[in-house]
C-alpha cells in the first residue's frame, strides 16, 4: 500500500497534481479490497460497478471530490440496503438520504461500500453482525476481534482497505475499535453531526464520527459532515470551525487532565505503559500535567446499561414487520406476527437489552433504575464540566486491554460491556472523544489513546492529538497479511 | 432488588418477543447478573441533582415552521413493504 | 335506591395546521392512500421528528381559551405500546409536563340538548374542570376487510391535541352541553373544525354510577367509537340504564371498554382490563424541551378571539339584542361576524338580527352561501326605523336582494314602496276618512277598539299604501281622543 495515496489528504494532493484520478484510486482501493477483505470481512457490502461509475463522474475541485468514503451499515442512503446487520433489515432499502450522506455527496465523496457492525450497533467486538458470513477480524491478528460495534469501518481502514469511514458511536463504537485496529476514531459533541438517517440504538448517545488514517483526515472528513441540521431536533446551532485549522505540531502550555480513577487496577499492563509514555512525552514537549477526579467514573457503565437499553428498547419497537423489514410466514394473527417476526429478526444480544431495556422503564421500576441512572448521568456530566475548569483536554486509555480473541466474550454480556468502561462517559455526557494509535503491545496489538474534551472542543482535542502524532506516527506501520 | 426481581416472560411479552424456554432461562441469569451490577446506582446519592428530563443548557426553541414538504411517491413508500394491496400495507386483520 | 351517573370525557381534536406534527407531510386525509407520508410518519429507519410550531401555539391557544395555566416549559414523552397503526409502536406524547393544565368549561343552557333546555339544570351555569390538554401525534387509519386490515398512513403524525376533563359530569346532558360549547369554541379559535363525524374531534367517555349520596366511585367503564354529539348522549343514557341495570340486579360492573353502536343503539363489550397498560412513558430523546415563555404564549395571547360567552354577552349589552337573538348569532363565529358588519350602519341592531335570524337563515342556512353584501341589512333596518317603508316592503326588498344583490334604496324606489311622510297629507285624510265614516267612529267611542282598523284601512287605501301604518294608527288615535 502507498501511504501517500491511502489518506484523504494525499488522494487530494495527488489529484491536485494530477499523478492519479479517482478512477485509479478507486481502482486501486477495489484491488486491495480484493486481496485483503477476505482475511478481514470487513464489508457487508461492495458494489464495484457503483464506485466506477462515481469515480469516473468525481469533482475534484470538492471538498472530498473523488474520495472514496465507507459507511457503516446504520446510515441510510437514498436506494441502498441499510440492515444494521440484523436479519429484520436484510432487505431494507432507503427511500432517503442520512444527512451526512447528503452531505458526503455534495462535497463530492465516492460512496463505496456498507460496513459490517454489531447488530444494531450493540456490542464491542462485532461478533454479534448477524449478517456477515464470517466474522470481521482484526487486521493486526486475524484470531482476534476489531472491537465494536464499528467494527467493519475500523478493521478496514486499519487494514488499508478503505481510506477513510463512517461509523456511529454510543458507548464507544468508533473510538474502542479505532484502538483495537491502530487507526484514528472520533466522536463529535452530541449534536455536532446530525443524526438524521443514522439508524437510532440510543438516541440520546449516538453520534456519527470519521475513522481514519491520521488526525488531518478526520478534521477534513469532520469538517464535511458537521453542522446544523434542521432536520434533527437534538443538533446544535452552533458554528463550526474549520477542523484543519486546529492543527498545531506544537503542545506547549497545553493542559492535560489525567483522572486517577481512569488508571485503575486490571488495566493491561502494556495499554498502562503505552499511556504513561505519551503522558511522559506531552510532558516533555511543554504540556502542563493536571491531576483531575472523575468521581462518579464507576458508575458509567450502569448507568449506561440502563439508559442505553431504555431508548434502545423503544427505538426498536418500530421493527414489527407491518410497514418494512423481515415479516414472519403465515402469522397466526398481529400479535403472532410481531412476537414471531421479532424474534426471528433479532440477534440474542439485540433481544437481550430490549428486554432489559423493557423492564428498566416497566412500572415499578422506572425510578429505581432509569430514574436514578439519568441522576448519577447528570453527576457524571458535571464531573466533566468540574475537570476542564482545570485542563484543556482529559487523557486516559480507548480500552482497558487490547483486542482480545474472538469469542472470548461472548457468553458473559457483563464482561463485553466492560469493555466500554473508558469510552462510555463521553457519550452520557456529551463531549467529544478522539481515540488515537499510541503504540503495540509486544504481540503486536495496538493500544490507543483517548482525548477528551470539553462540548464543541474538538478542536483542543484534534489539536493535542495532531501533535501526538506527527510526533510518532504509528499510521506509518501496517499490518501484514 | 434480587436476581427474582426481572420477570423475562412478562417483559418480553410487554416487548413483543417470543422467546424461546432456553433463551429465558439464560437471559433470566445473564441480565440478573447485570441487574446485580447495576445495583450500585441506588448508593449514589443524587439528592442534588434536579430532574433530569429537562436539558439544564437549554437556549431558544427549535421548532419547525409549519410548511409542507414533498412526501415520499406512495411506491417509495410502500417499497418495503412486506405486503400490499391497493396502496394499503396489509396486516393480519386488527381486532380492536 | 336512586343511582347518578359520574362521567369523565377525553376528547381528541385534530389541529388545522397546514402540515403533521413532526414532519414537513400534508396534515389532509382522504385521496389516495399513503400519499402523504415520509420516513419520518412512516417510522423508518433513521428519520427523526421536529416539532411543528404552529401545532404548539394552536395548543396554548386552546389552553387560554379554555381557562387553563400554560406549563412555560414543556416536553414530549414516548408512550410505548404496540399497534400496526402507530409506526413507531411508540407515541410522541406528553406525560408528566403537558402544555395546559386546569382550566373549566362553564355550561351554558342554550349548549344542551333543546328538548331539556327548560329544565332547572340547564341553567345552573356548572363549571366543568379540565384535567389537561396534552399534544400528540395521531395514527394511521385501518380498514377491516374479511381476514386482514389495510393501513393507510396518511393521518399517522397529525397533530393531536388531547383534553381530559375530570368527571365532573352527572348527566349526558352536561357531556352534550360540554362537547357543543368546546367545539363552538374551537371553531371560534380557528383551532380545529371539530366535526365529530369527520373524526376531526374524537370522544371517549369513562362513566360509572353510584348510589345517589354515595361519595365513592362505582367502577367505570370506557365507552369508545361515538360520531356525533349526540351519539355521545345516547351512548351515555343506554350505559347509564345498563349498569344501573346490572346494579339493582345485584351485579356488578366489570371494568370494561365497550364500543358503541350508533345504529343498534347500544353499547357492546370490547376488552375487558385485565391488566393496566404499562407505557413505560419516558422523556423522548429525539425532541428538545420546549419553552412556552419565549414567545409562544404570547402569539398565542395575541390571537386570542372574543369567545362565544362573552361575545353573547356584548350583543345583548352593546347591541340591545336580546337573549335568544344573542345565542343564535354568538354560537357561529361567522354569523356573528357577518352581523357585526350588517349592523355596523344600523340605527336599531335588533332589526338587523331580525332579518337575519328570521329572513336570512330561514332562506339560506349556509352562510357560506351568502352573496349579499352584509351592509345592505343597515340599510334596510334604516329603511324601517326611520319608517320610510314598512315590513311587508322590508320583505320584497330582502327577496329582491337574494335573487339580484343591488341598494335596498334603489329597490324600495324602483318598487315604489317608499312610505309618504308628510304628515299633513296623511292628517287632511284621516279627517276626511272620519268625515266619511261616522259609524266607525260612534263603534270605536262606545269601546270597540277594533273599529279603528277600519279607519286605518280606508286612509291606508287612500295612500296606496304609502302612508306609514303606525303613523295612521297615531294620528287616527289622537283625533278620536
Amino acid at each position: 500500500m502507498n501511504l501517500e495515496t491511502s489518506t484523504i489528504a494525499g488522494l487530494k494532493a495527488a489529484y491536485q497534481k494530477k499523478t492519479l484520478t479517482p478512477l485509479e484510486a478507486t481502482q486501486d482501493l477495489i484491488q486491495r479490497i480484493q486481496e485483503v477483505d477476505p482475511k478481514l470481512n470487513a464489508y457487508l457490502r461492495f458494489n464495484e460497478e457503483d464506485a466506477l461509475q462515481q469515480a469516473k463522474a468525481a469533482e475534484i475541485s470538492k471538498p472530498l471530490g473523488g474520495i472514496p468514503i465507507a459507511i457503516k451499515d446504520n446510515i441510510v442512503a437514498r436506494g441502498e440496503k441499510a440492515t444494521c446487520a440484523s436479519k429484520i433489515l436484510q432487505n431494507f432499502v432507503s427511500p432517503y438520504d442520512a444527512t451526512v450522506i447528503s452531505k458526503l455527496k455534495e462535497a463530492g465523496a465516492i460512496l463505496v461500500g456498507r460496513m459490517n457492525m454489531d447488530e444494531f450497533a450493540m456490542g464491542s467486538s462485532c461478533e454479534y453482525s448477524a449478517l456477515a458470513e464470517s466474522t470481521t477480524r482484526n487486521p493486526w491478528n486475524q484470531d482476534c476481534i476489531p472491537g465494536g460495534s464499528s467494527g467493519g469501518s475500523a478493521a478496514a481502514v486499519g487494514g488499508w482497505e478503505a481510506v477513510a469511514a463512517l461509523g456511529s458511536d454510543t458507548g464507544g463504537s468508533i473510538r474502542q475499535p479505532a484502538a483495537l485496529c491502530g487507526c484514528v476514531g472520533m466522536k463529535p459533541t452530541y449534536g455536532r453531526v446530525s443524526r438524521f438517517g443514522l439508524v437510532a440504538f440510543a438516541s440520546s448517545l449516538d453520534q456519527i464520527g470519521p475513522l481514519t488514517h491520521t488526525v488531518e483526515d478526520t478534521a477534513l472528513l469532520l469538517n464535511a459532515i458537521s453542522g446544523h441540521d434542521p432536520q434533527e431536533n437534538t443538533s446544535h446551532a452552533v458554528t463550526v470551525p474549520d477542523f484543519k485549522e486546529s492543527l498545531n505540531p506544537s503542545v506547549k502550555g497545553l493542559k492535560i487532565g489525567i483522572p486517577q480513577e481512569y488508571f485503575i487496577e486490571g488495566i493491561d499492563s502494556e495499554v498502562a505503559a503505552g499511556i504513561q509514555a505519551s503522558i511522559d512525552w506531552y510532558q516533555s514537549n511543554g504540556a502542563e500535567i493536571i491531576d483531575v477526579s472523575l468521581p462518579h467514573t464507576n458508575a458509567a457503565v450502569a448507568v449506561y446499561y440502563i439508559v442505553a437499553t431504555a431508548e434502545a428498547s423503544a427505538n426498536l419497537a418500530r421493527f414489527d414487520g407491518v410497514r418494512y423489514g423481515k415479516r414472519t410466514e403465515n402469522p397466526k394473527d398481529i400479535l403472532d406476527l410481531y412476537r414471531s417476526s421479532r424474534e426471528e429478526g433479532f440477534g440474542q444480544e439485540v433481544k437481550r437489552r430490549i428486554i432489559l431495556g423493557t423492564y428498566v422503564l416497566s412500572s415499578g421500576y422506572y425510578d429505581a433504575y432509569y430514574n436514578q441512572a439519568q441522576k448519577v448521568r447528570q453527576l457524571i456530566r458535571e464531573d466533566f464540566v468540574q475537570a476542564f475548569q482545570k485542563c484543556d483536554v482529559i487523557l486516559t486509555p480507548t480500552s482497558p486491554s487490547p483486542a482480545f480473541k474472538t469469542g472470548e466474550k461472548m457468553t458473559d454480556p457483563l464482561q463485553m460491556y466492560l469493555a466500554d468502561i473508558f469510552t462510555i462517559a463521553a457519550n452520557l455526557s456529551g463531549i467529544p472523544g478522539i481515540s488515537i494509535p499510541c503504540g503495540f503491545t509486544q504481540s503486536g496489538l495496538p493500544v490507543g489513546l483517548q482525548l477528551l474534551s470539553s462540548h464543541f472542543e474538538e478542536t483542543k482535542i484534534l489539536h493535542a492529538a495532531y501533535a501526538y502524532e506527527q510526533a510518532h506516527e504509528w499510521y506509518k506501520q501496517q499490518p501484514a497479511f | 432488588m434480587k436476581k427474582a426481581a426481572i420477570d423475562v416472560s412478562y417483559v418480553a411479552d410487554l416487548a413483543r418477543i417470543e422467546l424461546t424456554e432456553k433463551e429465558k432461562e439464560l437471559f433470566q441469569k445473564q441480565l440478573g447478573d447485570v441487574l446485580d451490577y447495576v445495583e450500585q446506582l441506588q448508593k449514589i446519592d443524587t439528592s442534588s441533582v434536579a430532574d433530569s428530563a429537562l436539558a439544564p443548557d437549554f437556549k431558544a426553541n427549535t421548532l419547525r415552521a409549519d410548511t409542507i414538504t414533498d412526501s415520499l411517491s406512495v411506491d417509495d413508500a410502500l417499497l418495503n413493504a412486506p405486503q400490499q394491496n391497493n396502496d394499503l400495507i396489509i396486516a393480519p386483520k386488527i381486532v380492536e | 335506591m336512586k343511582y347518578e351517573a359520574v362521567i369523565g370525557l377525553e376528547v381528541h381534536v385534530q389541529l388545522k395546521t397546514k402540515s403533521k406534527m413532526f414532519c414537513g407531510c400534508r396534515n389532509e386525509y382522504g385521496g389516495d392512500p399513503n400519499a402523504h407520508t415520509c420516513p419520518i410518519c412512516l417510522g423508518m429507519p433513521g428519520a427523526l421528528p421536529t416539532p411543528n410550531e404552529e401545532a404548539i401555539k394552536l395548543t396554548v391557544q386552546t389552553g387560554l381559551m379554555l381557562h387553563c395555566d400554560i406549563a412555560p416549559l414543556c416536553k414530549f414523552d414516548r408512550k410505548n405500546y404496540f399497534y400496526p397503526d402507530m409506526p413507531k409502536n411508540y407515541q410522541t406524547s406528553q406525560s408528566d409536563l403537558p402544555l395546559c393544565l386546569g382550566g373549566h368549561v362553564t355550561l351554558e343552557k342554550y349548549a344542551f340538548p333543546k328538548d331539556v333546555q327548560k329544565e332547572a339544570f340547564a341553567d345552573a351555569k356548572r363549571k366543568i374542570r379540565i384535567n389537561h390538554i396534552h399534544l400528540e401525534e395521531d395514527v394511521a387509519k385501518s380498514t377491516h376487510f374479511a381476514d386482514h386490515s389495510g393501513i393507510d398512513f396518511n393521518r399517522a403524525g397529525s397533530p393531536l391535541m388531547e383534553l381530559v376533563t375530570e368527571a365532573d359530569f352527572r348527566t349526558p346532558y352536561e357531556a352534550f352541553a360540554f362537547l357543543t360549547t368546546l367545539r363552538q369554541i374551537l371553531v371560534y379559535g380557528d383551532i380545529s373544525d371539530a366535526d365529530m363525524e369527520k373524526g376531526q374531534m374524537r370522544c371517549d367517555v369513562n362513566i360509572s354510577v353510584r348510589p345517589e349520596g354515595q361519595e365513592a366511585f362505582g367502577t367505570k367503564c370506557e365507552i369508545k367509537n361515538m360520531n356525533s354529539i349526540s351519539g355521545v348522549r345516547r351512548a351515555l343514557e343506554f350505559e347509564i340504564d345498563r349498569q344501573v341495570d346490572v346494579v339493582t340486579n345485584g351485579g356488578t360492573i366489570q371494568q370494561q371498554t365497550r364500543r358503541w353502536d350508533n345504529d343498534s343503539g347500544e353499547t357492546f363489550l370490547m376488552r375487558t382490563k385485565e391488566q393496566a397498560h404499562d407505557y413505560r412513558y419516558f422523556t423522548c430523546p429525539d425532541l428538545l424541551p420546549i419553552r412556552t415563555d419565549q414567545g409562544i404564549h404570547e402569539e398565542a395571547l395575541a390571537r386570542l378571539p372574543e369567545l362565544p360567552a362573552a361575545k353573547k354577552q356584548r350583543f345583548i349589552q352593546d347591541c340591545g339584542l336580546t337573549e335568544y337573538q344573542a345565542e343564535v348569532i354568538a354560537s357561529d363565529r361567522q354569523l356573528a361576524d357577518y352581523f357585526e358588519e350588517a349592523s355596523d350602519k344600523a340605527k336599531k341592531k335588533t332589526t338587523v338580527a331580525n332579518l337575519i335570524i328570521n329572513d336570512l337563515l330561514a332562506t339560506e342556512p349556509n352562510l357560506s352561501d351568502i352573496a349579499i353584501p352584509a351592509i345592505y341589512f343597515s340599510d334596510i333596518a334604516n329603511l324601517l326605523e326611520e319608517s320610510k317603508i314598512n315590513s311587508n316592503g322590508a320583505k320584497t326588498i330582502f327577496a329582491e336582494i337574494m335573487d339580484n344583490p343591488r341598494p335596498p334604496f334603489d329597490i324600495a324606489r324602483e318598487k315604489d314602496l317608499i312610505q309618504d311622510l308628510d304628515t299633513s297629507v296623511i292628517e287632511t285624510w284621516c279627517d276626511e276618512v272620519i268625515a266619511a265614516n261616522q259609524k266607525a267612529v260612534e263603534s270605536y267611542k262606545a269601546g270597540n277598539a277594533k273599529a279603528i282598523n277600519a279607519l286605518k284601512g280606508q286612509v291606508m287605501k287612500q295612500s296606496r299604501g304609502k302612508a306609514n301604518p303606525k303613523l295612521v294608527d297615531d294620528i287616527l288615535l289622537k283625533k278620536l281622543s
